[in-house]
């Protein structure tokens, strides 16, 4: 069987990595590059960069750091941020990244996503997808970074974007996302149930039960965090042992 | 010379990657001429087999990769395209090695495939030398050529697949080695030392 992933993200900025917290207060936190090659050592077994600050000037930036990275590191990594057409999906592709993941656009034009898997291949497409409960419970997809709420619901759309040939979906909780108290379990459960491609769970995480719990109940396949890695609070390769010795299947 | 076939269906780039940090020269190209003179042929592959069997026909190098003499590595779809057909858009392949492949059940497990897994090795093989029996490899595949008598190492995913191949000159692999850390890297070090 496959192993469960460890995915440590890393938001970049001017080919800088940021983090903040509910999406605001960014504070820096190293060069994407050396943080890459740590990671790799450490025993990551994928990489997320997400281009927060994704514009047309800036683009060019973003394809230089990306070629920088696939010469760095020996293990796969995906890439996002203000990707909308199949041309830049070639050029991040062509530059070195394995997976390229789509937010807003899909949202937009849903149909990008079919046409983006024929063109590349379903694995080489990720939806992201950033949701919200309200105040009735129900989790609500929001676009543009968590700026902007969507009409759509979470499970639906997670299912819809599976049904249009996303190879994965990268599952972000903004009510948890840099409050270390725990991944969206309860709404992961639900997605894993829902759909039968690979969900990585993202936003939340603070401890190594955590990933476990995760893992565990929630059924995810991989499980992406940020600032614990960034700042050292938590080990790769401890994270690793500890999921191994409470039975999940990880690469040691 | 290493000859890395670029048809326009393949990510290229991480496999040169990963041949510069071997330190090996290689050309980027499909053009039959350049095939016919490497000592070694890489056959990448990602995406979708129909149209990467198109792409082999734009570029006139069907007939070439299928009677080619020296050491040839079909990675991911690359290896996948030499088999007799795929399901994957119903096309005719290369024909090299038996076999028809076939997309994982997704009423039983996730697809695609992705990740890290296990790799056993079956028979002996000079690309797995000094390389542990279950090592893990880096998957990315919806489909997957069943085990057959050309197969050399098997992963499972719901059932047990083809994870490499061997056939004279031919070999093929449906995990990335660009992408496997370490592991990876000894194993395309083991092919272009043959």
């Amino acid at each position: 069987m496959v192993s469960k992933r460890i995915i440590p993200c890393l938001d970049v900025k001017d080919g800088k990595v940021v983090k903040g917290t509910n999406f605001v207060n960014l504070i820096d936190a190293g060069d994407a590059v050396e943080l890459a090659e740590r990671y790799s050592k450490e025993g990551a077994d994928e990489l997320v960069f997400l281009d927060i600050t994704a514009s047309a000037e800036k683009r060019k930036t973003l394809l230089y750091l990306v070629e920088k990275v696939a010469k760095a590191i020996r293990i796969p990594f995906t890439v996002g941020g203000g990707i909308s057409e199949l041309q830049d999906i070639e050029s991040l592709l062509k530059a070195g990244a394995d997976k390229v993941s789509l937010n807003s656009s899909i949202v937009r034009n849903p149909s990008l996503i079919t046409e983006a898997s024929r063109r590349f291949g379903s694995q080489a497409i990720v939806a992201a997808i950033d949701t919200k409960r309200n105040i009735s419970g129900v989790n609500k997809v929001f676009v543009k970074g968590g700026r902007e709420e969507t009409e759509l619901e979470g499970l639906s759309w997670c299912q819809r974007a599976a049904e249009l040939g996303a190879g994965e979906i990268l599952l972000t909780s903004m009510d948890k996302d840099g409050t270390k108290d725990g991944y969206d379990v309860e709404f992961l459960k639900k997605v894993t149930s829902g759909v039968s491609i690979p969900v990585i769970a993202s936003g939340g995480a603070g401890k190594k039960e955590d990933f476990l719990d995760a893992f565990k109940t929630a059924g995810v396949d991989a499980c992406l965090a940020a600032s614990l890695f960034h700042f050292s609070i938590l080990d790769i390769k401890e994270l690793k042992q500890y999921l191994r010795e409470n039975n999940i299947k990880v690469r040691l | 010379m290493i000859a890395l076939i670029d048809y326009d269906a393949g990510n290229t780039a991480s496999v040169a990657n990963a041949l510069g940090t071997l330190g090996q020269e290689f050309l980027l190209t499909n053009k039959e001429a350049d095939i016919c003179r490497a000592d070694k042929i890489i056959f990448p592959g990602v995406g979708e087999a129909s149209f990467a069997i198109k792409q082999l026909h734009r570029y006139n190098l069907i007939n070439l990769l299928r009677i080619v003499k020296k050491p040839l590595l079909g990675i991911c779809l690359g290896m996948q395209l030499l088999s007799e057909f795929s399901s994957e858009g119903n096309i005719a392949c290369l024909g090299v090695v038996p076999g028809r492949v076939e997309k994982f059940d997704s009423s039983k497990v996730n697809v695609p495939h992705m990740g890290w897994n296990e790799v056993f090795q079956k028979k002996e093989s000079r690309l797995f030398k000094d390389i542990k029996d279950g090592e893990f490899f880096y998957f990315a595949n919806s489909y997957y050529l069943p085990v057959n008598e050309y197969t050399t190492a098997t992963a499972n995913h719901g059932i047990d697949f083809t994870a490499a191949l061997e056939k004279d000159n031919f070999y093929g692999i449906q995990f990335h080695p660009e992408k496997s850390g370490d592991a990876g890297l000894k194993l395309l070090n083991n092919f272009l030392e043959l």
